[in-house]
This record gives C-alpha cells, structure tokens and sequence, in this order.
C-alpha cells in the first residue's frame, strides 16, 4: 500500500459524502440543517444518479487495505469507471432536467435538473482521475513513476476539458448552415473566402487578403523582436555595459504596459497631429501625413509590447549556455567570431526558435495593437472579432477565421520544431568549473549596442510621455498640470463609516490583482510541469499532447472568450459569472509562454543530472524539487511574471468574461479610449505599470536567482560548486 | 507520498477552494447588461439603487459584444435586463427570440420613434433614446487648410477633402451600416453606391469602431467624422474644436433600446428595472454624465448640449426592413464587393 492511494481514497470519500456537492455559478438549495448537499445526501434526496459513485470509491478499499497485488487493475477500473459516470450523469442530466428527450422517454422523468458541479464534485472528479494514474503506474506505466503518470493525467485531463472542449465547441459552428448552404458547403465556403486570400495588391486594384497582412505581419514581427530580444540578452550577460539592471528594467517596460496605451503614445509623437510629427512638419518643412496608421504603425507597437517577451525566452538561454565550450572552442584557437558563430549561437537556437515563435503567434492573435494603429490595414484576429461582435454576428465566419488563423499558428510551430531539429543543447552539466563566459567579437558587441541602446531609449522616452500624460488635463491640447485623473480613478474618502473607496477605478483594480495573483502561480506550475514531461519523459502521444497545450495561445483572445462562455455556461462545468472561470481562462491561455521557456532552459541542463539524482535514491518528484527547478530559476520567474502580467492587460478573452462583480481593469480601460477620454485610462494606466512593476520585483526576490558556478567578469575567482550540491 | 504530489495536490485544493469562495454571486441582485458610455452606466443604476433598494450588478459592454454574449448564454441566460446600446442589436435579438415580449404602461408616454421600435421588436424591445447622424468637423484644421466645413452629404465627395474623412467600417460597426442604410435612403441603392465609391477616395480609414471618427476629429488626426451627433457633442464637451453638422439632405438616426432577457434570473426585478428606466427621473441621468442623445419620455427635459432632432431633417428610417438579417448581409456583401475590397 501506497501511502498516496490511501490519501486519495480519503479524499474521495470525503468530497463525495461531505463536501458540497454543486455550486459555483449556482447552486441547489441546502438540506439537513443548511450544510449543502453532498453527493451522498443528495443522492439519497431526489438525485439518485450519484450513487452509485459510491461503487467506484468503495471498489478499491479492499485491495487497498489488504495490499493485494490486484491493487492496479482495481484503482485502474475504479478511476475509469467513476470518471465516466460522473462524465455520463453530468452531460445527460443538466439544468433543465435530461439533456434530451428520448432520455425522459426511456428513462423516465426526473423531479429536477442539477447544477454545475462544485467543490465536491470536483474533488470527487480528482480522486477517480488520480486512482486511474496510480493504478496505471501500479501496473507498470511511465516506469511505475506516479508522479509522471499523475502529472500526465491531470495536464491532459485539464487541458482536454479547458481548451480542447471549449475550442471544438466554437469550431463547429464553421459548419453551421448558411442560408441555402448546407454545412460542409458553408464551411468550404468560409474557408475559401476572397478577403480571406486574395493576392489582389500584387495584381491589380483591390486589396490583398487578410492572411497575407497577417503573415507579413506575424513574421516581421517575430524576426524583429527576436533580434532585439537577443540584444538585450546579450547586453545584459555577456558586456560590461554599467546599466544593466536599468536595462533590464526598461525591456520589461512595455509587456507590463495595458494595451491601447503604447498605441496611443505612438499617434500622439507620430500621428498627423502628434508633436513629432507638427515638429518635423515646422522646422522641416514636411507634410504632415498619416503614414504611422497601418503597418507600419502596428509593427511599431507589437515589436514594443513583444520585445520583452522575447527578452525573456532568451536570457535563460544566453545565461545557460556554457563558457567552457567557448573556452574550448578558444583553446583550440578559435577568434572570438568563430567561437560565436560556430558554439554560442548554434546553442541558442532553441532559444531563438521559441522566442520567435511566440511573437509570431502573439503577433497573429494581438489584437488591440491592430485595432488602435490598423488604419486601412487588416489583420485576422481584428476581422474575427469584428465578425463575433460587428454588425454581421456571424460567428460561422469567425469560426472559418479562426481555423485558418490556427493553421498559421501550426505551420509556424512546425517550422519551428525542424529548426531545431533534434541535436543537443545540453550545456548545464554536473561538472565543477564552467568557465568565463567568452567576450562578445568586438562589431558584435558594438552591433548590439547599437540596436539596444536607442530601442532603450526610445521607450524611455514613450514611457515618459505616458507618465505626463497622466498628469495633464488633456494631453496634447490643454497641457495644464492636473490631478484629476487620478482623483476620478482612486479617489478616497473618509467619513464616520471609515474608509470609502470613492474612485471608480477600485472595483475592476481589485479583480483584476487578484485574479492574477490567483492563476500566475497556477500557470508557472502547470507550466514547468508540462515542459518537464515534454523534455524529460517520452510516452505515446506526446507529439498531440504538446500541440494540444499550444492550442489556446493560437487561438484569438475574442473565440476564446466566446467558447468558454458556450462550453461553460451550464451544467456540468457551470463557470460563467464566477471569477474562476477568469482564473481559468488565464491560466490555460498564458501556460503556453511558461512551458516554452520551461522547455527552452530545460533542454539545456544535461539529463546526467537527473539521471545521478535518480540513482542516488531520489524519485521524479525530488529530482524536479532539488535539481531541476533551482537551475530553471530564470525561466519560473519569466513564467511567473508574464502570467501575472498577462492577466492584468490582456483584453479580448475578457471582455466576454467579465461580469458585474468581476470586472477587469482592461475592460475599464477599453471603455475610456473608446470615448477618446485619455487621461483617465493613461492615469489607470500608469498606475498599473507601477504595481505590477513592484510584482516583478517581488516574484524575483521570491524565485532567487539561479546560482550556476560560474565566475562573473570582474571576479574571475570561481566559487564553489552550488550546483550538485 | 511524495512532497512534490503533495504540493501539486495542494495546489488544486487551493484552487478548487478559490473557485469556490469566488463562486456564486448574491442571486437577488438584478444582472444588467449596459450598453452606453460607462459613465452614463453608472449613474443609471446609482439612480435605480436610490429609487428602489435593488442592488444592481451592471457589465458594460458594446452592443455587439452584448448580443454576441447574450446568444452565447441563450441556453441558460444570466443577465436579466440589456439596456442601452444600438437598437439593430436588440431587433436582431428579438428576431432570435432571445428577448421576452413586455408591453409597458409607460409606453403611450414616449416619442413615437420609441413606440415604433416596439413595435418593430413585436415588444420584446422599446426605444430608450435616439440620435441622428451627422459629421463631427475639426473647425481648426479646416481653418488651416482654408477649407469650407461640409453642410451636406455631397459636399463630402469634394476633391478638397481628400484624405480628410473617416468613418467606421460597416462590418464592424453599427454606425457605420446606419449610414449605408441612411444613404440607400436617401439617394436609392444604386446611387449611394455610387456616391460612397466616390466617397471612398477621401476617406483616410474605415474605423473599427463607430465613435473612432469623433475622436479622431477632435484630435486632428481628421477633420470630419461621419459619426453619431452626440458622439461629436462629446469631444466638444470634452474641449476640442468639434462642431456638429446635420447634413442638408436629412438623416438617419439610432433608436438605442433596452429588452428584458428571456429566461433571466429575475424576471420581476428586471420588469422594475424596465419601468423605472422609461421614466424621465432615470433619463435625466444622461445629461448628467455627458450624453446627449434624446430620451425617449417626452417629458425628460432635452438637455442643453443636446443636437436638436427637431431642427435636423429626418428621414423616415426604416428600421424593420434595414435591421433584417437578410436586408443586412445583402448590403453588407455589396459593400464589402464595391468598395471594400477597393484600394
């Protein structure tokens, strides 16, 4: 006996004999004394349908308690068995009674539908899906490693259930009929459509179509802010630049920034009366123009708000790789640019390969950049939220859009995964003395001063301006100094009641921090754990399992929303109106950036490391705990911080999400820009940098830094080994 | 039992139980789904809670994003009331039978555009206010440029606003199909087509979203906005140089409306809500937080910034058979052959 089946065991019969039953968004009425209704009281009461779960908790208990050798096959028919009945009672008896009437005929009728599930069910739902894991690993799965296989069944039972059920769910409305189509026509139909693919702007008069704005886009923006991803990595670990740290700072700037804020800075310096622009216009005698609106406008902002991201993939990966193999490389009498081109870079491309990735897909699925800066040019996730919300709502279309904006997204991770290839990155290994990490070629480093230092400067500068913008009456017209904004947004007041939050900011502020302080860690976890099964263990299916948690981060913001709120609007997953379902939505959207910077520093640290701990006594779970995640350091915090950050400025999910009691600052803010009333959503704005500037300070103290014995430049004295220790 | 297992598992539980203490909101309160300016949002159900006790739980949304929502959660509704916002929405949603059918005893106290578009919704919608379009022009820039500001809709095909205009795109925007429809209406669809082809060639950008233009105009970045008039009288407000035109022609106009949801939570408190808001008391609140269309009672006092919708001409807008979902799509598709697709 295993001391985790018999903690399940409990768990089981405790979610399911006393824990309430139903609950989140609504819930049944109490019986016995107000306590809420459990499985097994309501079982008895009038939904019969719940007994016989008790079957699938009891059926293990004697196998359990006289530690038979059947204890495997046991947990393995219990698990499977109770989950598929909770599945099966749960799809056929919803709210409104049976889901379908030939179930009333055959059946019979029932007094009353039931509720989403709740606690109780949930957990319950938890236990019969950890006895199927254990029981697996009991008969031999995964090496008989429970963590793996339990790790493995909750990520694929979660992610089936968050974004594989939802995101079918809207895709098939592709099919839906259309007036004298059938469905298959009307998809073929969508799919095909002439804005969707027309080349007409190489051709002739007419606009070309929306993929291709969206590819050249995509892939302009993921090379531009690879490369000055990369330079700010570089600046940051391998020169002698003084301000690092203000560096670092300044790149992490723009991804906490909410959205539609850069886009503003940039009309007010560049649009056709921006200050820039009336300045260029005077002294230089220019016309002022609107060249800004368009592409190149949208490439401006997104290559700001996703710099940093890539920023982040990357400097895990620079500092993990290895000086000694630079120092080989110099032993054996390479120049400084051989050593780079043939080691260190050959090494970051797996870097490379996932920071360019995401800020193509961010760049495809960003949309708040386009709608701001778009002008005349068009991008898919802009067309689909116009096509859920606009004047056509016709969400087949959006669906057809969607699929063709998921192709993209798949093709780029295909091409991705072939760069890389399968060779070796390892470069984190068990030996004592690592080395100094080799000096940049010299028209390197001076290339990369030159593209990261006026970039830093430039949103030094952007940020500058955001700030004052705060603080003036009406930017751009009436440059006074005021308070006001931020006495409309966080107001206080006090009176004999004691403290009032009078500003009308402090409401959506609330949610929003502790929603996201709610779904960061949940998504670092989820994360890491995922990138450890993708890197670490192989099992059949891994290939879909990994494509499957790329699967939301592909898909809009705006489908996103719309089929969470079809999947989970009514029983048996009632989330709609809750804060979970936000929570939710955050973290099986955000994990995507988590498991690749997990992935990317993780192929780094030699599998000896692991392989030594494992012989030394230690299972899965205590190599990840003591080995692995005190080197993957760099990227927890990157996990952790774009999670965070994440959940507080992305907008288009949300806005389909948020309810009455959980309102989101983005959606706030939204409204404010729309109206054209900057100096409010500029002031809320302001105010969000700071706090989740104080959060990133925070999450690193937490984390620590990663302590690889490695001597810095100005102290060549190794220090002792921290790694193996 | 390993620790990590043990931390894992923590970390569900902890989930589970914030899912859980997050859950389940005060099923009295009223769900009300808004779809004005937020301000405006606010001071509605402040005035709802004084007059009645009823706490009110409001989401604001736009219009779109309303009716998107409202059909997503058609199966099992959770928002009582949908007020505010363009009245097409609420006829399509009537169309869809997502709206109950209510008839008021307020009704004969309101204009006859509101009691139309009742009657329009088979009541399952009423008018709450409406607004005409008209253009929104920067007085500075065209000073500037020494350029007349545009009485009418021809004027705007004039080759010195080139690159002046902006206005939403009509797939996007409700606004924006207003004014195709309006312009079929006025000048017959074939000449309106031609008219926006011209029309085309000045215009700067198809703006997403309907008020986009106003703020535009307002910062300069165009110098006419076609766009609702009281969008326009809002950047005035605001402090910029924006003078509101009626074209010469006549106009089209939005009737915003307010339905009660099929099925809501609160079918009682939701008909309270829906009587309380036909009353001029609850349509006062408007001008208090800068928004000037016109209310629907008669008896609300018209506020003072206010564009005179008796003094613009009219036109007999046909919201039945332009707020169709047939009629729509036809015009649309044109629009998106002829000059969408245009460079």
């Amino acid at each position: 006996m295993f001391r985790s089946h018999l903690l399940w065991l409990i768990v089981g019969w405790i979610a399911w004999t006393i824990a309430p039953w139903y609950g989140f968004a609504s819930s049944r009425q109490p019986i016995l004394g107000g306590w809420p209704a459990s499985g097994l009281l309501a079982g008895l009461d009038d939904a019969p349908w719940l007994l016989p779960l008790g079957l699938f908790l009891a059926l293990p208990v004697p196998f359990v308690a006289t530690r038979s050798r059947l204890v495997g096959p046991a947990l393995v028919v219990a698990g499977a068995g109770g989950l598929g009945w909770m599945m099966l009672q749960g799809v056929a008896i919803i709210h409104k009674g049976w889901a379908w009437p030939f179930l009333a005929d055959l059946f019979g009728p029932i007094a009353a539908g039931q509720p989403g599930m709740g606690f109780g069910a949930m957990a319950t739902a938890l236990a019969f899906l950890f006895f199927l894991t254990m029981g697996l690993a009991a008969r031999g799965a995964m090496k008989g490693d429970r963590f793996t296989t339990g790790a493995i069944g909750l990520l694929v039972a979660s992610i089936s259930l968050f974004v594989f059920w939802p995101v079918s769910t809207v895709f098939s409305q592709a099919m839906l009929p259309d007036a004298d189509m059938s469905g298959p026509a009307a998809l073929i139909h969508r799919l095909t459509a002439k804005d969707i693919w027309s080349l007409g702007c190489v051709t002739g008069t007419t606009r070309c179509g929306v993929v291709w704005n969206s590819v050249v886009l995509g892939t302009l923006c993921g090379v531009i802010t690879t490369v000055l991803g990369l330079a700010f990595a570089l600046v940051a670990t391998r020169t002698t630049f003084p301000y690092q740290r203000l560096l670092r700072l300044l790149s992490v700037l723009p991804i906490i920034t909410p959205p539609f804020v850069i886009g503003l800075a940039v009309i007010l310096l560049f649009g056709r009366n921006g200050t820039v622009t009336l300045f260029l216009a005077e002294n230089f005698g220019l016309t002022a123009t609107r060249w800004i609106y368009g592409l190149p406008g949208i490439l401006l902002t997104q290559t700001l708000a996703f710099t940093p991201i890539a920023f982040l993939v990357l400097i895990g990966v620079v500092q993990g790789i290895a000086p000694s193999m630079e120092e080989a490389a110099q032993t054996l009498r390479a120049g400084r640019w051989q050593t780079f081109r043939r080691v260190t870079w050959p090494l970051m491309r797996p870097g490379l390969a996932n920071a360019f990735l995401v800020g193509f897909i961010e760049s495809l699925a960003d949309f708040g950049n386009p709608l701001v800066m778009g002008g005349g040019y068009e991008v898919l996730s802009t067309k689909i939220f116009y096509a859920v919300v606009g004047a056509q709502n016709d969400p087949g279309r959006a669906a057809a859009l969607g699929i063709v904006l998921l192709a993209l997204c798949i093709g780029a991770f295909l091409v991705q995964r072939r760069w890389v290839g399968t060779g070796s990155y390892t470069t984190v290994g068990g030996k004592g003395f690592a080395g100094t990490p080799a000096e940049l070629p010299r028209w390197l480093k001076n290339a990369v001063y030159a593209t990261a230092l006026p970039w830093a400067a430039f949103t030094f500068l952007l940020y500058g301006l955001i700030l004052y913008g705060g603080f003036v009456e009406n930017w751009g017209r009436n440059n006074t100094f005021t308070l006001r904004h931020y006495v409309t947004a966080f107001g206080l007041d006090w009176n004999q009641y004691g403290l009032l939050w009078t500003g009308r900011a402090w409401n959506s502020l609330f949610t929003t921090l502790e929603v996201s302080a709610v779904s960061a860690p949940l998504t670092a976890a989820m994360g890491l754990i995922t990138a450890y099964l993708l890197v670490r263990q192989r099992f059949t299916g891994q290939a879909t399992f990994e494509f499957m948690t790329m699967l939301s981060f592909a898909i809009p913001g705006t489908v996103i929303g719309v089929a969470y709120i079809l999947a989970f609007n009514q029983p048996p997953v009632e989330l709609t109106g809750t804060a979970a379902i936000l929570v939710v939505c955050f973290v099986f959207r955000n994990m995507p950036v988590a498991i690749r910077a997990g992935v990317a520093a993780m192929s780094q640290l030699d599998k000896n490391l692991d392989e030594c701990a494992l012989t030394l006594g230690a299972n899965s779970a205590q190599t990840i705990r003591r080995v692995i995640m005190p080197l993957l350091r760099p990227a927890i915090v990157a996990a952790l911080v774009y999670s965070f950050v994440r959940a507080i400025t992305s907008v288009s999910a949300v806005i389909f999400l948020v309810s009455a009691r959980h309102d989101m600052a983005t959606s706030y803010i939204v409204g404010r820009v729309e109206i054209g009333d900057f100096g409010l959503a500029i002031a809320y704005s302001s105010v969000l940098v700071v706090l989740m500037g104080l959060a990133i300070i925070f999450i690193q103290w937490i984390v620590g830094e990663r302590r690889i014995a490695r001597p810095t430049p100005h102290a060549p004295a190794a220090r002792p080994q921290e790694v193996a220790a | 039992m390993t620790l990590a297992t043990r931390r894992l598992a923590f970390a569900t539980t902890a989930l589970l139980g914030l899912a859980l203490g997050a859950a389940s909101a005060n099923a009295a309160d009223l769900v009300v789904y808004c779809g004005v300016q937020e301000e405006w949002c606010q001071a509605m159900m402040n005035a709802f809670t004084k007059e009645t006790g009823i706490k009110v739980a409001m989401t604001r949304k736009s219009a779109g994003e309303t009716y998107a929502q409202v059909k997503a959660e058609g199966s099992n509704p959770k928002g009582d009331v949908w007020w505010g916002g363009t009245g097409d929405a609420f006829l399509q949603a009537a169309e869809d039978g997502l709206l109950s059918e209510y008839k008021s005893p307020k009704l004969a106290e309101l204009h006859p555009w509101a009691q139309r578009q009742a009657a329009d919704a088979q009541y399952r919608a009423v008018g709450i206010y409406a607004g005409g379009l008209g253009f929104a022009v920067n007085t500075e820039v065209l000073a500037k440029k020494k350029v007349a500001e545009p009485a009418c809709w021809a004027d705007l095909v004039k080759p010195e606003y080139k690159g002046e205009i902006q206005i939403a795109n009509p797939n996007s925007s409700g606004t924006a199909y207003a004014t195709l429809a309006t312009l079929v209406q006025i000048f017959g669809e074939n000449p309106a087509f031609d008219f926006m082809k011209q029309l085309h060639g000045n215009i700067s950008q198809y703006t997403k979203s309907g008020a986009a233009p106003a703020v535009a105009a307002g910062r300069g970045e165009a110098s006419i906005g076609i766009v609702f008039m009281h969008d326009g009288v809002t950047q005035t407000v605001n402090g910029f140089p924006v003078k509101v035109v009626a074209p010469c022609e006549g106009t089209g106009y939005e009737v915003g409306s307010m339905g009660i949801i099929k099925g809501g939570p609160n079918p009682d408190l939701a008909k309270k809500f829906y009587e309380f808001a036909l009353t001029p008391k609850a349509q006062e609140t408007a001008d208090q937080a800068k928004s000037y269309q016109v209310q629907a009672n008669v008896a609300t006092p018209l506020s003072p910034h206010a564009p005179r919708l008796e003094k613009v001409k009219l036109i007999d807008y046909d919201f039945k058979k332009f707020g169709s979902a047939a009629e729509r799509k036809r015009l649309l598709s044109r629009w998106d052959n002829e000059i969408g697709n245009l460079r």
